[in-house]
């Protein structure tokens, strides 16, 4: 076969710049996020019960967190240092209770002392309970004199010495360790976080897991467009851009849920919860989320979102292969 | 354009689909691929465009031996080939336009460009007055020729048909095959996988017979295989 001298060398392939490749990238990144929102605008159903579950799932131990920090800085004040309290006997005179109150202050182990006469007591208690119409009722003054003992060493076992030893004067009623329950406290505190963390996880995971089958489902209604888009020479990334941003979309805005389920939760609870501590006189009131929890949050939940989509998109994406 | 070079393809299946199969195809040459159902007709498809990779022999596409490519390469190649399929493999989320920009969206052709190119190749097809119609409401034949639009818009040095007419009458086939005449004048090279005896007849090309995995005729001598050529006789 003689080849025709006239026909042209070959069709020349058209060919495209690295510029050219940077600024199709920025616009697919772009057009992929437009194309996100767009589905999920297309099918607002399902898209607004994804973002549901995902709010109620954050919410959950978000909110519970915030109540434990609230806890945990009403019991600060509580916290203080350790001490005792030894009460004396009720005819100890104030000179001796100052007395006492010096001897001890230089003993071993003591770092200070502080002496609250019964008047002192009467006035603070009437302050504080709210009982002062109860206590003028009563003839006498019936608080004992009090010596508040700091100790230098925290130890448990040099602080029930100390509590011995001032059992043991002759003066002394009744040396109590202020201690127990503050731990107590602090431990349930401590189980309330690990408590929290672990619901964060378990529900962290829930959220991953439903971002994967949301996005499951989208791959399978797509499957013949992913099948074109890889005949003509999509890259995996192409095909996988719009699912990560639609992953991330659902995260974002279920984390935004979150927030406002917590705050409106926090709303609805402070009243009754002010009106509570009112009434212990605490000078304390319900803090909200910081800043900082309002920020991290969503986008927290849009990494979750994301680490679904992607996890779902690389374990169907492979299965779809073009057929002849 | 395309060398197979001892090219056999067994399956995990332990079927071999292709054995020991050489052949040549220049740019500018339209071939046929003719074959039963089963033969390799897909087989022979699925490794040019690496849907499949071949158990022995060497493939070479451009002058590029697709042994030595790796899976993230796959993309890159598949864009020097224009696909057309038989069911057109088209979109019907979209207009006709964005059907055919595509393949230049893909590769990353700027926006003014693509459209000068998608309207430079629906005018080739006869179709540039439904650009933005939906290609659902289209007749099979203009399917078929949004198919070709999308395959070529890119300017592939290699066109790929698999039973591109198989749904067609005797006149849109022919208006197709024009088509595939006209991109193998300019330097294309056109291989047209297809049942189809009487559009072989038709058009005295080059014809790649396959039978049970075997090559068992390249020319263009008989160009009319008998159905005892497929089946043995």
């Amino acid at each position: 076969m003689a080849r025709n001298p006239k026909r042209p060398a070959g069709a020349r392939s058209a060919r495209t710049s690295l510029g050219d490749h940077f600024t199709a990238w920025r616009h697919h990144h772009r057009d992929s996020l437009a194309d996100a929102l767009g589905r999920m605008r297309g099918t607002p159903g399902s898209t607004l019960l994804t973002i549901l579950v995902i709010a109620i799932a954050l919410a959950l131990p978000t909110g519970l967190s915030v109540l434990l920090d609230n806890a945990r800085v009403i019991t600060q004040g509580w916290d203080g240092r350790a001490h005792l309290s030894v009460f004396l006997k009720m005819d100890i005179k104030e000179e001796r209770q100052r007395a006492l109150a010096k001897d001890w202050a230089g003993l071993d182990g003591v770092a200070d002392t502080e002496v609250i006469t019964r008047q002192q007591a009467l006035d603070e208690f009437r302050e504080q309970s709210g009982f002062g119409d109860v206590l003028e009722a009563l003839p006498d003054n019936p608080l004992p004199p009090l010596i508040v003992v700091f100790p230098s060493n925290n130890e448990p076992a040099a602080l029930e010495a100390l509590q011995q030893r001032l059992s043991k004067v002759p003066e002394v009623d009744l040396a109590q360790l202020d201690v127990a329950w503050v731990r107590r406290l602090h431990a349930i505190i401590e189980l309330g976080q690990r408590l929290i963390g672990v619901l964060t996880l378990a529900l962290a995971a829930a959220v991953v897991l439903v971002v994967v089958n949301t996005v499951r489902l989208a791959i399978e209604s797509r499957r013949e467009e992913i099948v074109v888009i890889k005949i003509v020479g999509g890259t995996d990334g192409f095909v996988r851009r719009p699912f990560l941003y639609s992953g991330f979309c659902c995260g974002f805005a279920g984390g935004l849920g979150a927030l406002i389920l917590v705050g409106t939760a926090l709303w609805w609870l402070g009243g009754p919860v002010n009106q509570l501590l009112d009434l212990y006189k605490s000078e304390y009131s319900l803090t909200g989320m910081s800043p900082a929890t309002a920020l991290i949050l969503p986008l927290f939940s849009g990494a979750l979102g994301l680490l679904g989509a992607w996890l779902a998109v690389s374990r169907h994406l492979g299965e779809i292969e073009p057929q002849f | 354009m395309i060398k197979f070079d001892r090219v056999s393809k067994r399956y995990a299946s332990g079927k071999d689909a292709l054995r020991r199969v050489s052949f040549e195809l220049p740019a500018g040459q339209l071939t046929f691929l003719t074959g039963h159902s089963g033969a390799g007709k897909s087989t022979l498809l699925k490794l040019i465009m690496m849907i499949e990779r071949p158990t022995q022999g060497q493939i070479l596409v451009g002058r590029q031996n697709l042994n030595g490519f790796g899976n993230r390469h796959i993309p890159l190649l598949r864009r020097k080939i224009g696909m057309v399929h038989q069911n057109h493999q088209l979109l019907f989320d979209r207009s006709v336009f964005d059907n055919v920009a595509l393949p230049l969206v893909i590769a990353g052709f700027p926006k003014a460009d693509i459209g000068k190119r998608v309207r430079a190749a629906l005018d080739k097809v006869g179709l540039l007055s439904k650009e933005k119609q939906n290609p659902i409401m289209l007749s099979g034949g203009e399917q078929q020729r949004v198919g070709i639009a999308r395959a070529v818009v890119n300017k592939p040095p290699l066109l790929l048909a698999d039973e591109p007419t198989g749904n067609l009458d005797p006149a849109l086939s022919a208006e197709i095959m024009d088509l595939f005449h006209d991109f193998a004048r300019v330097g294309v090279a056109v291989l047209i996988a297809t049942h189809d005896l009487s559009l072989i007849a038709r058009y005295r090309h080059r014809l790649l017979t396959l039978r049970e995995g075997n090559l068992i005729h390249d020319g263009v001598e008989s160009a009319t295989p008998t159905a005892g050529d497929w089946y043995g006789a």
